[in-house]
Protein backbone atom coordinates (compact mmCIF):
# COMPACT_ATOMS: atom_id res chain seq x y z
CA UNK A 1 0.00 0.00 0.00
CA UNK A 2 1.44 3.62 -0.55
CA UNK A 3 0.79 6.12 2.21
CA UNK A 4 1.86 9.42 1.43
CA UNK A 5 1.32 12.22 3.72
CA UNK A 6 0.57 15.20 2.03
CA UNK A 7 2.22 18.58 3.53
CA UNK A 8 -0.37 21.00 4.16
CA UNK A 9 0.12 24.09 2.35
CA UNK A 10 -1.49 27.36 4.73
CA UNK A 11 -4.78 26.74 5.97
CA UNK A 12 -8.00 25.40 4.71
CA UNK A 13 -10.14 27.70 2.37
CA UNK A 14 -13.10 25.64 3.65
CA UNK A 15 -13.35 23.32 6.25
CA UNK A 16 -17.06 21.17 6.80
CA UNK A 17 -17.50 17.79 8.79
CA UNK A 18 -20.22 15.67 7.07
CA UNK A 19 -22.72 14.67 9.72
CA UNK A 20 -25.30 11.61 9.06
CA UNK A 21 -26.18 11.12 5.09
CA UNK A 22 -24.52 13.97 4.88
CA UNK A 23 -23.66 15.68 1.11
CA UNK A 24 -21.98 18.33 -0.62
CA UNK A 25 -21.45 20.24 -3.87
CA UNK A 26 -18.92 22.44 -5.24
CA UNK A 27 -16.94 23.56 -7.85
CA UNK A 28 -13.12 23.65 -7.65
CA UNK A 29 -10.82 25.70 -9.49
CA UNK A 30 -7.38 24.35 -11.17
CA UNK A 31 -4.91 24.21 -8.19
CA UNK A 32 -7.33 23.39 -5.66
CA UNK A 33 -6.48 20.42 -3.10
CA UNK A 34 -9.65 18.34 -1.28
CA UNK A 35 -8.76 16.44 1.28
CA UNK A 36 -11.16 14.15 2.74
CA UNK A 37 -10.92 12.51 6.43
CA UNK A 38 -12.94 9.69 7.72
CA UNK A 39 -13.53 10.84 11.18
CA UNK A 40 -14.54 7.29 12.52
CA UNK A 41 -13.36 4.77 10.75
CA UNK A 42 -15.56 2.54 7.74
CA UNK A 43 -16.40 5.66 6.00
CA UNK A 44 -17.45 6.00 2.74
CA UNK A 45 -17.52 9.05 0.29
CA UNK A 46 -19.49 8.78 -3.36
CA UNK A 47 -18.10 11.08 -5.24
CA UNK A 48 -18.83 12.51 -9.19
CA UNK A 49 -17.07 14.81 -10.82
CA UNK A 50 -18.39 17.24 -13.82
CA UNK A 51 -16.46 19.64 -16.05
CA UNK A 52 -17.35 23.02 -14.88
CA UNK A 53 -17.09 24.73 -18.13
CA UNK A 54 -19.05 21.84 -20.02
CA UNK A 55 -20.48 19.40 -17.40
CA UNK A 56 -20.94 16.88 -19.96
CA UNK A 57 -17.49 16.04 -19.57
CA UNK A 58 -17.01 13.48 -16.45
CA UNK A 59 -15.49 11.23 -14.29
CA UNK A 60 -15.44 8.52 -16.65
CA UNK A 61 -15.10 4.70 -15.42
CA UNK A 62 -13.67 3.06 -17.97
CA UNK A 63 -11.16 5.33 -18.98
CA UNK A 64 -9.76 5.73 -15.69
CA UNK A 65 -9.69 1.93 -15.31
CA UNK A 66 -8.09 1.21 -19.00
CA UNK A 67 -5.94 4.12 -18.75
CA UNK A 68 -4.10 2.80 -15.68
CA UNK A 69 -4.91 -0.75 -16.36
CA UNK A 70 -6.25 -1.23 -12.44
CA UNK A 71 -9.94 -2.36 -11.13
CA UNK A 72 -9.58 0.50 -8.21
CA UNK A 73 -7.78 3.69 -7.51
CA UNK A 74 -4.90 4.83 -5.12
CA UNK A 75 -2.56 7.51 -5.07
CA UNK A 76 -0.35 7.87 -7.58
CA UNK A 77 -3.53 7.77 -10.24
CA UNK A 78 -5.41 9.67 -11.66
CA UNK A 79 -9.75 10.10 -12.30
CA UNK A 80 -10.02 10.79 -15.95
CA UNK A 81 -12.78 12.43 -17.78
CA UNK A 82 -14.48 10.95 -20.90
CA UNK A 83 -12.18 13.70 -23.12
CA UNK A 84 -8.80 12.02 -22.67
CA UNK A 85 -7.92 14.53 -19.79
CA UNK A 86 -7.69 14.27 -16.02
CA UNK A 87 -9.98 16.18 -13.66
CA UNK A 88 -8.33 15.25 -10.41
CA UNK A 89 -5.41 13.38 -9.25
CA UNK A 90 -4.76 11.05 -5.90
CA UNK A 91 -1.89 12.89 -4.43
CA UNK A 92 -2.02 11.75 -0.54
CA UNK A 93 -3.67 8.61 0.49
CA UNK A 94 -3.52 6.77 3.26
CA UNK A 95 -6.46 4.04 2.62
CA UNK A 96 -4.80 2.71 -0.59
CA UNK A 97 -7.80 1.01 -1.84
CA UNK A 98 -10.82 2.70 -3.21
CA UNK A 99 -13.87 1.36 -4.68
CA UNK A 100 -14.66 2.42 -8.30
CA UNK A 101 -17.58 -0.01 -9.75
CA UNK A 102 -20.18 -0.70 -7.41
CA UNK A 103 -22.31 2.41 -7.89
CA UNK A 104 -24.96 4.10 -4.80
CA UNK A 105 -27.52 3.30 -2.66
CA UNK A 106 -30.62 3.59 -3.88
CA UNK A 107 -34.30 3.78 -1.97
CA UNK A 108 -35.19 0.21 -2.60
CA UNK A 109 -31.78 -0.89 -1.23
CA UNK A 110 -31.79 1.14 1.80
CA UNK A 111 -35.64 0.01 3.07
CA UNK A 112 -34.50 -3.87 2.08
CA UNK A 113 -31.08 -3.04 4.09
CA UNK A 114 -32.26 -0.78 7.03
CA UNK A 115 -35.98 -0.69 7.28
CA UNK A 116 -37.97 2.16 6.37
CA UNK A 117 -37.25 5.67 8.82
CA UNK A 118 -38.83 8.16 7.22
CA UNK A 119 -38.84 11.71 8.32
CA UNK A 120 -42.07 12.10 10.63
CA UNK A 121 -40.91 9.34 12.21
CA UNK A 122 -37.27 10.28 12.75
CA UNK A 123 -36.59 13.44 12.01
CA UNK A 124 -33.20 14.40 10.63
CA UNK A 125 -32.23 10.45 11.65
CA UNK A 126 -34.27 9.12 9.06
CA UNK A 127 -32.84 6.93 5.96
CA UNK A 128 -31.41 8.67 3.16
CA UNK A 129 -29.99 7.01 0.14
CA UNK A 130 -27.15 8.02 -2.30
CA UNK A 131 -28.74 7.85 -5.71
CA UNK A 132 -30.73 10.47 -3.86
CA UNK A 133 -28.39 12.59 -2.55
CA UNK A 134 -26.54 12.60 -5.76
CA UNK A 135 -29.68 13.63 -7.62
CA UNK A 136 -30.57 16.66 -5.38
CA UNK A 137 -26.89 17.93 -5.71
CA UNK A 138 -26.54 18.07 -9.34
CA UNK A 139 -29.82 19.49 -9.65
CA UNK A 140 -28.36 22.83 -7.55
CA UNK A 141 -26.29 22.85 -10.86
CA UNK A 142 -28.81 22.32 -13.33
CA UNK A 143 -27.71 18.27 -13.97
CA UNK A 144 -29.89 15.93 -13.40
CA UNK A 145 -30.73 11.76 -14.16
CA UNK A 146 -28.99 12.32 -17.55
CA UNK A 147 -26.09 13.12 -15.72
CA UNK A 148 -25.80 10.00 -13.67
CA UNK A 149 -22.80 7.82 -14.25
CA UNK A 150 -20.98 5.09 -12.28
CA UNK A 151 -19.72 6.97 -9.19
CA UNK A 152 -16.63 6.02 -6.76
CA UNK A 153 -16.45 5.15 -3.42
CA UNK A 154 -14.08 6.30 -1.26
CA UNK A 155 -12.67 4.73 1.27
CA UNK A 156 -14.29 1.46 0.29
CA UNK A 157 -12.52 -2.15 -0.60
CA UNK A 158 -14.33 -4.61 -2.76
CA UNK A 159 -12.49 -6.89 -4.49
CA UNK A 160 -13.09 -9.40 -7.25
CA UNK A 161 -12.36 -13.31 -7.27
CA UNK A 162 -11.37 -15.24 -10.96
CA UNK A 163 -15.30 -15.68 -11.19
CA UNK A 164 -16.11 -12.07 -11.08
CA UNK A 165 -17.92 -12.15 -7.67
CA UNK A 166 -17.46 -9.38 -5.52
CA UNK A 167 -16.23 -9.20 -2.31
CA UNK A 168 -16.94 -6.38 0.00
CA UNK A 169 -13.65 -6.00 2.62
CA UNK A 170 -14.74 -4.47 6.03
CA UNK A 171 -12.15 -2.58 8.04
CA UNK A 172 -10.59 -0.96 4.95
CA UNK A 173 -10.31 2.77 6.28
CA UNK A 174 -9.65 3.61 9.93
CA UNK A 175 -10.20 6.35 11.74
CA UNK A 176 -7.73 9.66 10.65
CA UNK A 177 -7.53 8.31 7.09
CA UNK A 178 -7.87 10.76 4.74
CA UNK A 179 -7.21 11.13 1.01
CA UNK A 180 -6.43 13.99 -1.32
CA UNK A 181 -7.43 15.00 -4.53
CA UNK A 182 -5.62 17.99 -6.61
CA UNK A 183 -7.87 19.60 -9.24
CA UNK A 184 -6.39 19.79 -13.13
CA UNK A 185 -9.41 21.09 -14.45
CA UNK A 186 -12.27 23.65 -12.84
CA UNK A 187 -14.30 20.93 -11.47
CA UNK A 188 -17.95 20.78 -9.69
CA UNK A 189 -17.60 18.32 -7.23
CA UNK A 190 -20.81 15.83 -5.95
CA UNK A 191 -20.28 13.98 -3.16
CA UNK A 192 -22.37 11.85 0.04
CA UNK A 193 -21.27 9.75 2.86
CA UNK A 194 -23.79 7.46 2.26
CA UNK A 195 -22.93 3.23 3.08
CA UNK A 196 -21.38 1.63 -0.05
CA UNK A 197 -24.17 -0.30 -1.29
CA UNK A 198 -22.32 -3.38 -0.54
CA UNK A 199 -21.39 -2.97 2.86
CA UNK A 200 -23.00 -5.63 5.04
CA UNK A 201 -23.32 -3.75 8.18
CA UNK A 202 -26.93 -4.31 9.07
CA UNK A 203 -27.05 -0.81 10.71
CA UNK A 204 -27.36 2.50 8.89
CA UNK A 205 -24.56 4.19 10.03
CA UNK A 206 -22.98 7.22 8.00
CA UNK A 207 -19.69 8.08 9.28
CA UNK A 208 -18.57 11.38 9.76
CA UNK A 209 -16.24 12.70 6.87
CA UNK A 210 -14.27 16.01 7.19
CA UNK A 211 -13.91 18.33 3.86
CA UNK A 212 -11.03 20.24 3.72
CA UNK A 213 -9.82 22.42 0.78
CA UNK A 214 -6.52 24.07 -0.03
CA UNK A 215 -4.81 26.29 -2.00
CA UNK A 216 -1.80 24.11 -3.90
CA UNK A 217 1.25 24.81 -5.87
CA UNK A 218 0.29 23.35 -9.59
CA UNK A 219 2.10 19.72 -10.89
CA UNK A 220 5.53 19.97 -12.08
CA UNK A 221 7.35 18.15 -14.44
CA UNK A 222 8.40 15.35 -12.08
CA UNK A 223 4.82 15.43 -10.25
CA UNK A 224 4.02 11.26 -8.63
CA UNK A 225 0.90 11.39 -10.34
CA UNK A 226 1.62 12.80 -14.14
CA UNK A 227 4.49 10.29 -14.00
CA UNK A 228 2.83 7.26 -12.50
CA UNK A 229 2.26 5.69 -16.61
CA UNK A 230 2.58 7.10 -19.87
CA UNK A 231 -1.01 7.37 -20.29
CA UNK A 232 -1.31 9.59 -17.31
CA UNK A 233 1.32 12.05 -18.95
CA UNK A 234 -0.88 12.13 -22.36
CA UNK A 235 -3.74 12.52 -20.18
CA UNK A 236 -1.91 15.61 -18.88
CA UNK A 237 -0.56 16.96 -21.74
CA UNK A 238 -4.34 16.86 -23.25
CA UNK A 239 -5.54 18.30 -19.80
CA UNK A 240 -2.77 21.45 -20.92
CA UNK A 241 -4.08 21.67 -24.12
CA UNK A 242 -7.04 22.70 -23.01
CA UNK A 243 -5.90 25.02 -20.50
CA UNK A 244 -4.11 26.83 -22.92
CA UNK A 245 -6.61 27.30 -25.73
CA UNK A 246 -8.73 28.79 -22.62
CA UNK A 247 -6.97 30.84 -19.86
CA UNK B 1 -23.41 -21.34 -21.39
CA UNK B 2 -26.92 -21.20 -22.67
CA UNK B 3 -27.63 -22.35 -25.91
CA UNK B 4 -31.02 -21.32 -27.34
CA UNK B 5 -33.92 -22.69 -28.97
CA UNK B 6 -35.56 -20.29 -30.88
CA UNK B 7 -35.55 -20.46 -34.95
CA UNK B 8 -33.41 -17.47 -37.15
CA UNK B 9 -35.66 -18.59 -39.49
CA UNK B 10 -38.56 -17.03 -37.42
CA UNK B 11 -37.62 -13.92 -36.61
CA UNK B 12 -39.22 -10.92 -36.88
CA UNK B 13 -36.10 -9.13 -38.03
CA UNK B 14 -32.70 -9.34 -39.02
CA UNK B 15 -29.64 -7.41 -39.99
CA UNK B 16 -25.97 -7.00 -40.64
CA UNK B 17 -24.30 -4.08 -39.03
CA UNK B 18 -20.91 -3.92 -40.71
CA UNK B 19 -17.71 -3.81 -39.38
CA UNK B 20 -17.52 0.21 -37.27
CA UNK B 21 -21.20 1.23 -38.19
CA UNK B 22 -23.75 2.28 -35.33
CA UNK B 23 -27.36 0.76 -35.58
CA UNK B 24 -30.22 1.74 -33.34
CA UNK B 25 -33.45 -0.54 -32.92
CA UNK B 26 -36.20 -0.34 -30.97
CA UNK B 27 -37.19 -3.79 -28.78
CA UNK B 28 -40.47 -4.36 -27.67
CA UNK B 29 -40.96 -5.81 -23.98
CA UNK B 30 -41.10 -9.61 -24.36
CA UNK B 31 -39.26 -9.81 -28.00
CA UNK B 32 -35.86 -11.72 -27.50
CA UNK B 33 -32.71 -9.62 -28.97
CA UNK B 34 -29.99 -11.96 -30.16
CA UNK B 35 -26.75 -10.42 -31.33
CA UNK B 36 -24.49 -12.64 -32.84
CA UNK B 37 -20.28 -12.42 -33.32
CA UNK B 38 -20.56 -13.35 -36.87
CA UNK B 39 -16.79 -13.75 -37.40
CA UNK B 40 -15.21 -14.55 -33.78
CA UNK B 41 -13.46 -11.87 -31.15
CA UNK B 42 -15.40 -8.53 -32.18
CA UNK B 43 -16.61 -6.32 -29.69
CA UNK B 44 -20.50 -5.14 -29.75
CA UNK B 45 -20.22 -2.02 -27.92
CA UNK B 46 -24.13 -1.86 -26.61
CA UNK B 47 -26.41 0.78 -24.82
CA UNK B 48 -29.64 -0.07 -24.16
CA UNK B 49 -32.31 3.14 -22.80
CA UNK B 50 -36.26 2.95 -21.64
CA UNK B 51 -37.87 3.70 -24.57
CA UNK B 52 -40.32 6.01 -23.24
CA UNK B 53 -37.46 7.68 -20.67
CA UNK B 54 -33.90 8.46 -22.49
CA UNK B 55 -32.40 9.62 -18.99
CA UNK B 56 -33.15 5.92 -17.27
CA UNK B 57 -30.34 4.42 -19.13
CA UNK B 58 -28.08 1.32 -18.91
CA UNK B 59 -26.05 1.39 -15.75
CA UNK B 60 -22.88 -0.55 -15.44
CA UNK B 61 -22.63 0.24 -11.54
CA UNK B 62 -25.77 -0.67 -11.02
CA UNK B 63 -25.81 -3.99 -12.99
CA UNK B 64 -22.70 -4.72 -11.14
CA UNK B 65 -23.92 -4.23 -7.91
CA UNK B 66 -27.35 -5.85 -8.32
CA UNK B 67 -25.49 -9.30 -9.05
CA UNK B 68 -22.35 -8.34 -7.02
CA UNK B 69 -20.26 -9.42 -9.85
CA UNK B 70 -18.33 -8.19 -12.88
CA UNK B 71 -19.30 -10.03 -15.97
CA UNK B 72 -22.37 -10.51 -17.50
CA UNK B 73 -23.81 -14.07 -18.73
CA UNK B 74 -26.70 -15.86 -18.44
CA UNK B 75 -29.15 -14.39 -15.80
CA UNK B 76 -27.92 -11.14 -15.69
CA UNK B 77 -30.42 -8.29 -15.08
CA UNK B 78 -29.27 -5.10 -17.15
CA UNK B 79 -29.95 -2.40 -14.56
CA UNK B 80 -30.95 1.51 -15.13
CA UNK B 81 -29.50 4.55 -13.58
CA UNK B 82 -32.62 4.93 -11.88
CA UNK B 83 -32.71 0.96 -10.87
CA UNK B 84 -35.45 -0.68 -13.35
CA UNK B 85 -34.53 -4.01 -14.76
CA UNK B 86 -34.19 -3.21 -18.72
CA UNK B 87 -33.20 -6.78 -20.02
CA UNK B 88 -32.43 -10.24 -19.04
CA UNK B 89 -29.91 -12.51 -20.67
CA UNK B 90 -31.64 -15.39 -21.37
CA UNK B 91 -28.96 -17.74 -23.60
CA UNK B 92 -25.37 -16.93 -24.56
CA UNK B 93 -22.61 -19.13 -26.01
CA UNK B 94 -20.07 -17.15 -25.08
CA UNK B 95 -20.11 -17.27 -20.94
CA UNK B 96 -18.64 -14.27 -20.35
CA UNK B 97 -19.44 -10.28 -21.37
CA UNK B 98 -17.57 -6.93 -20.32
CA UNK B 99 -18.92 -3.76 -18.62
CA UNK B 100 -16.13 -2.23 -17.37
CA UNK B 101 -14.21 -1.31 -20.52
CA UNK B 102 -16.51 0.94 -21.47
CA UNK B 103 -16.50 2.38 -25.49
CA UNK B 104 -13.34 3.83 -27.02
CA UNK B 105 -13.23 7.42 -28.30
CA UNK B 106 -11.05 9.54 -30.19
CA UNK B 107 -10.00 11.22 -27.43
CA UNK B 108 -9.27 8.12 -25.16
CA UNK B 109 -6.92 6.89 -28.05
CA UNK B 110 -4.80 9.94 -27.65
CA UNK B 111 -4.57 9.07 -23.76
CA UNK B 112 -4.20 5.04 -24.13
CA UNK B 113 -1.73 4.90 -27.27
CA UNK B 114 -0.31 7.83 -29.13
CA UNK B 115 -1.56 11.10 -30.15
CA UNK B 116 -1.43 10.69 -34.09
CA UNK B 117 -4.24 8.19 -33.07
CA UNK B 118 -6.62 10.69 -32.72
CA UNK B 119 -7.76 10.45 -36.77
CA UNK B 120 -9.18 7.11 -36.13
CA UNK B 121 -12.61 5.81 -36.16
CA UNK B 122 -13.92 5.30 -32.98
CA UNK B 123 -17.23 3.85 -30.85
CA UNK B 124 -18.48 7.37 -29.06
CA UNK B 125 -18.44 8.96 -32.30
CA UNK B 126 -21.12 5.74 -33.70
CA UNK B 127 -22.87 6.13 -30.11
CA UNK B 128 -23.14 10.24 -30.99
CA UNK B 129 -24.80 8.92 -34.51
CA UNK B 130 -26.71 6.43 -33.09
CA UNK B 131 -28.36 8.12 -30.96
CA UNK B 132 -28.77 10.75 -33.20
CA UNK B 133 -30.77 8.18 -35.57
CA UNK B 134 -33.37 7.57 -32.17
CA UNK B 135 -33.69 11.42 -31.52
CA UNK B 136 -31.73 14.58 -32.74
CA UNK B 137 -32.55 16.15 -29.05
CA UNK B 138 -29.83 13.29 -27.53
CA UNK B 139 -25.96 13.57 -27.04
CA UNK B 140 -22.94 12.91 -25.84
CA UNK B 141 -24.06 13.82 -22.44
CA UNK B 142 -27.12 10.63 -22.72
CA UNK B 143 -24.41 8.10 -23.40
CA UNK B 144 -22.94 6.22 -20.30
CA UNK B 145 -20.30 3.38 -19.74
CA UNK B 146 -21.98 0.11 -22.24
CA UNK B 147 -21.55 -2.93 -22.24
CA UNK B 148 -19.21 -5.03 -24.87
CA UNK B 149 -20.67 -8.08 -25.68
CA UNK B 150 -17.92 -10.77 -26.76
CA UNK B 151 -15.21 -8.81 -24.99
CA UNK B 152 -12.65 -9.97 -22.27
CA UNK B 153 -11.04 -7.95 -19.62
CA UNK B 154 -10.50 -9.94 -16.43
CA UNK B 155 -9.92 -8.38 -13.30
CA UNK B 156 -7.31 -10.15 -10.99
CA UNK B 157 -7.87 -10.74 -7.20
CA UNK B 158 -5.19 -7.95 -6.69
CA UNK B 159 -7.39 -5.20 -8.73
CA UNK B 160 -5.22 -5.30 -12.14
CA UNK B 161 -7.18 -4.86 -15.42
CA UNK B 162 -6.35 -6.74 -18.46
CA UNK B 163 -7.86 -6.56 -21.71
CA UNK B 164 -7.19 -10.22 -22.82
CA UNK B 165 -7.69 -12.50 -25.99
CA UNK B 166 -10.99 -13.73 -27.42
CA UNK B 167 -13.54 -15.58 -25.21
CA UNK B 168 -15.62 -15.69 -28.34
CA UNK B 169 -15.64 -17.52 -31.70
CA UNK B 170 -17.30 -17.03 -34.80
CA UNK B 171 -21.29 -17.79 -34.19
CA UNK B 172 -21.22 -17.19 -30.62
CA UNK B 173 -23.98 -14.88 -29.83
CA UNK B 174 -26.06 -14.26 -26.76
CA UNK B 175 -29.36 -13.24 -26.11
CA UNK B 176 -31.66 -10.70 -24.04
CA UNK B 177 -35.38 -10.26 -23.58
CA UNK B 178 -36.87 -7.06 -23.35
CA UNK B 179 -38.40 -6.48 -19.72
CA UNK B 180 -39.75 -2.88 -20.96
CA UNK B 181 -39.83 -1.47 -24.44
CA UNK B 182 -35.88 -0.47 -24.91
CA UNK B 183 -34.41 1.46 -27.43
CA UNK B 184 -30.74 -0.16 -28.23
CA UNK B 185 -27.88 1.63 -29.62
CA UNK B 186 -24.73 -0.51 -30.79
CA UNK B 187 -20.94 0.52 -31.97
CA UNK B 188 -19.57 -2.06 -34.35
CA UNK B 189 -16.41 -1.44 -32.52
CA UNK B 190 -13.52 -0.29 -35.57
CA UNK B 191 -10.88 -0.20 -32.57
CA UNK B 192 -7.53 -1.38 -34.19
CA UNK B 193 -5.22 -0.72 -31.30
CA UNK B 194 -5.81 -3.24 -28.95
CA UNK B 195 -6.89 -7.10 -29.42
CA UNK B 196 -10.31 -6.62 -28.78
CA UNK B 197 -11.40 -7.26 -32.24
CA UNK B 198 -8.54 -9.53 -32.92
CA UNK B 199 -7.01 -6.22 -35.04
CA UNK B 200 -9.58 -7.22 -38.00
CA UNK B 201 -13.47 -5.70 -37.04
CA UNK B 202 -15.74 -7.65 -38.83
CA UNK B 203 -19.38 -7.85 -38.92
CA UNK B 204 -22.17 -8.31 -36.26
CA UNK B 205 -25.48 -10.11 -36.96
CA UNK B 206 -28.51 -9.02 -35.28
CA UNK B 207 -32.18 -10.39 -34.86
CA UNK B 208 -35.39 -9.77 -33.12
CA UNK B 209 -38.10 -12.33 -32.58
CA UNK B 210 -41.51 -11.28 -31.55
CA UNK B 211 -42.93 -12.29 -27.95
Amino acid sequence: MDVVINHQPGAPLLTRTLTRAGMWSGVLSRGKTLRLTDLEGGANVGLLLYHADVPSERYNLPDTLKGQHIFYLRHPYCLHSDMGRVLASITADTVGWHDTVCGCSDAKLVAAKYGEKNYQAARNDWHRNARDCFLIELAKWGLGPRDLVPNLNLFSKVVADEAGRLIYVPGNSQAGDHLSLRFELDTLVVLNTCQHPLDPDPRFHPREVRLEVFRTPPPGTDDACRRSRPENERAFRNTEDYRALRD
Amino acid sequence: MTTSTLDPGRAAYRHVIPAGDPWTHEIKRGQILRIVDVEGNQAADTLFYDAHDPANRYSAADTIQRQAALYLSTGTRLISTLGDELLTIVADTCGRHDTLGGACSRESNTMRYAFDKESMHACRDSFICGVHAWRPDLGKRDIGPNINFFMNVPVTPDGRLTFADGVSAPGFYVELRAERDVVCVISNCPQLNNPCNAYNPTPIAVLVWDA
